[in-house]
């Protein structure tokens, strides 16, 4: 297993033992509802359906999974824009699960959201200066040398012209918005950044330089990442540990070399094995031991018995639709939901293309089966 | 045992050549509002700056209209009977043209011999106060109404959406009639119930925009960013979503204007407007209807006059909106 420098590095400069920020059990069901006026609640989409994790002070959580699987909510509850239904949220030692938006207004500077499209975040009627400034004017930060200078420092920062204060955000690109979404996310010097799939709107050749700058933030200003995305690419080079996602709830979380190396959880495999691969000698290979899922997500609102991930699952069996897979550690910091984890004999070509062709046959409507 | 794949994606590091940035340094540094854009598309737009144009020539004619009519008309009320040919009953004006002369540049009413601009200019005065009051409060209801709708949506919004429905199902011109013609007739109190009636039933066409409108921001990413520093309902509400409401309400109180001009001239006309000896474009009209026969151009004239400003109004209002909605491209 090569080691590549930042990652050395990265270990070293990060002495991430304590915990920032801690979840368990946090829940959010969004209510269905029917009628117009007397509205009955006729079921619930389970976003979020009890999730376990810590963020140490220091260190970038990342977190993946496919659209849908409840990343974004949980980016929206850790960041309190989203109230929980259940579980519990402690940031700092102090319980924010519930708090009020008046109570919310303090934290809001230790917590700050980066967003996913580039093109909706920004104002369009505001200038960049209003933008980043806007966090500085709402939480009364004092800035000595003007809130004009502040801003501009803001976006020196974040690699943009400082001159450009009072153009409009339709005037710069994807790349350049994004860098505009940071700058107003670090205004208020948090602790805590949730980074909501920040790249996934941009342009593969503009992706690194924006995390990049992230990774180079972090160093700097002493951050925190919780850093979402949709494959396993992109948190691999930024993420000291990865946790993955499925269907609202996380079914693999370890520290970022033994879950791209010894992957426990069959989801992981078969996201790890879809990760697209840049040296072209290899590429073949891998397209060949690749593991793909047939059928589709099934629903939030009604999701399979037992594990949920068993309606796609190669090594699927009763078990698994009868009880929930405890979500635990199996080897030091390394957790994972499932009743039969992934072996070192199935991590092998030989085992990959083996699960590959039986991930191929599992037949696509299990998900009907009647759930015991 | 090595996953072929993971370890070769490590390094995607390296950078990808520097971004091309759309904004070139070196030229100039002000921004440019998206106002100034539509402003530049606006100024293209023949017909509706002609429209824009028409506009503000009413708006001043109104507000001159003493010191227009000082000079180039008579006073309202002034009978100019040498202006009626007695021969024909003394009812059509002197000459072929309804009595359009140098001295009287529109004509006189039939019968009273009344100078017909002068009655035209002060009509464009009640026409517009009446027309832009209503217009006014109809925007003021209507954004306070679309915007709680719209931004708290659920049962709130389920409730005032049925609210706007009745409204627009009402049957208004019967109800005004009715109304109007139980209340006493003083020229103030007049004004002030139309502007009520009409301001109060036009609303709902504003509010459903800005309902509209305000639905689809406050899912944009940008309220929640302004959420997530810190920002109250009423700062998101005023700061945030207004700032992006402000184009289709302009666009769309200048699309209802027309159509208050044309409510006024119809209460007018059907005798429930402000009260004589007060001029209105919809009272000449009604009045023009006994004489058709004799004076065509009494008919002629005002019924142009509110032809040409709900024309105007519209052109212009129809390039306001082309010239702010990005999805036009001209
Ligand atoms: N406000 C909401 N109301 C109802 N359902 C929602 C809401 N927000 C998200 N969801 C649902 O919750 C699930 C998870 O969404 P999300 O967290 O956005 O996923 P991701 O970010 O991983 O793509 C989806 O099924 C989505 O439809
Ligand atoms: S618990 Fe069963 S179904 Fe779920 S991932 Fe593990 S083996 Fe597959
Ligand atoms: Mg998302």
């Amino acid at each position: 297993m090569p080691t590549s420098t930042p990652q050395t590095e990265r270990a070293a400069t990060r002495p991430a033992t304590e915990n920032l920020l801690e979840v368990s059990g946090l829940e959010k069901h969004f209510p269905i509802t029917r009628g117009a006026f007397i509205r009955r609640t006729v079921g619930a989409v389970r976003a979020v359906d009890g999730l376990d994790f810590t963020v140490r002070t220091g260190e970038t959580l990342g977190v993946v999974g496919e659209s849908g699987c409840g990343k974004s909510t949980t980016g929206r509850l850790v960041t309190r824009l989203l109230e929980p239904t259940g579980g519990k949220i402690t940031f700092e030692g102090r319980d924010i699960t519930h708090m009020s938006v008046r109570q919310m207004r303090e934290l809001r500077r230790d917590v700050q959201m980066i967003f996913q499209d580039p093109y909706s975040s920004l104002n369009p009627r505001h200038t960049v200066g209003t933008i980043v400034g806007a966090p500085l004017r709402i939480q009364n930060i004092p800035t000595p040398k003007g809130q004009k200078r502040a801003v501009q420092d803001l976006l020196e920062l974040v690699g943009l012209n400082p001159e450009h204060y009072n153009r409009y955000p339709h005037e710069f690109s994807g790349g350049q918005r994004q860098r505009i979404g940071i700058a107003r996310a670090l205004a208020l010097r948090p602790k805590l950044i949730v980074c909501d799939e920040p790249v996934s709107a941009l342009d593969v050749s503009i992706q690194a330089q924006v995390v990049n700058l992230l990774d180079d933030l972090q160093r700097e200003l002493n951050l925190t990442y919780m850093f979402i995305a949709h494959d396993l690419s992109v948190v691999k080079h930024i993420s000291d540990r990865v946790a993955v996602m499925y269907l609202g709830k996380m079914v693999e979380l370890a520290p970022r070399d033994a879950l791209y190396a010894t992957p426990m959880h069959p989801y992981t495999l078969a996201l790890l094995s879809a990760v697209p691969v840049p040296d072209p000698s290899r590429r073949d290979k891998a397209q060949r031991e690749r593991v793909l899922l047939t059928g589709d997500v099934p629903s939030p609102i009604d999701p399979p018995s037992g594990c949920r991930f068993r309606t796609r699952c190669w090594k699927a069996q009763d078990k698994c639709a009868q009880e929930v897979p405890p979500f635990v550690e199996l080897a030091p910091g390394h957790r994972v939901a499932c009743h039969f984890p992934v072996t070192d004999a199935e991590r092998t070509p030989q085992g990959r293309m083996a699960a590959q062709h039986a991930a191929a046959e599992v037949p696509p409507d299990t998900a009907a089966e009647p759930a015991l | 045992m090595t996953l072929g794949p993971v370890t070769s994606s490590t390094d995607v590091a390296t950078p990808a050549g520097e971004e091309t940035p759309t904004i070139a340094d070196g030229k100039k540094i002000e921004g440019r509002s998206l106002g100034r854009i539509a402003w530049m598309r606006l100024k293209r737009d023949k017909l509706a700056m002609a429209g824009g144009g028409f506009i503000i020539f009413l708006i001043l004619v109104a507000i001159l209209a003493p010191l227009i009519n000082k000079v180039l008309g008579h006073p309202v009320n002034e009978y100019h009977q040498d202006k009626i040919d007695p021969n024909l009953g003394g009812i059509p004006p002197v000459g072929t043209w309804g009595g359009i002369s140098k001295d009287f540049l529109l004509g006189v009413q039939p019968v009273t011999g009344r100078d017909l601009f002068s009655q035209i200019i002060y009509g464009a005065q009640t026409s517009l106060l009446i027309a832009l009051l209503a217009t006014l409060l109809a925007v003021v209801i209507g954004i306070v109404v679309g915007v709680t709708a719209g931004y708290y949506g659920g049962w709130v919004d389920s409730l005032f959406s049925r609210f706007m429905d009745l409204i627009l199902a009402f049957p208004l011109i019967l109800f005004a009639i009715a109304l109007i013609s139980v209340l006493p007739p003083t020229k103030g109190f007049r004004i002030a119930v139309m502007v009520l009636i009409i301001g109060g039933f036009s609303w709902p066409y504003i509010g459903r925009i800005v309902r509209g409108q305000a639905l689809s921001l406050r899912e944009r990413e940008f309220v929640e960013a302004a959420r997530s520093v810190g920002a109250g309902s009423f700062r998101i509400i005023f700061r945030e979503l207004l700032p992006n409401l402000a184009a289709p309400i302009l666009v769309y109180s200048t699309l209802i204007i027309p159509s208050n001009i044309l409510f006024e001239a119809a209460l007018s006309f059907l005798g429930v407007g402000v009260p004589p000896p007060t001029p209105s474009w919809g009272r000449l009209l009604s009045d023009a209807v006994d004489y058709y026969e004799y004076d065509p151009m009494y008919m002629l004239i005002p019924g142009l006059a509110i032809f040409v400003t709900v024309l105007a109004f519209n052109l212009f209002g129809d390039g306001l909106r082309d010239a702010l909605d990005p999805k036009s491209n001209r």
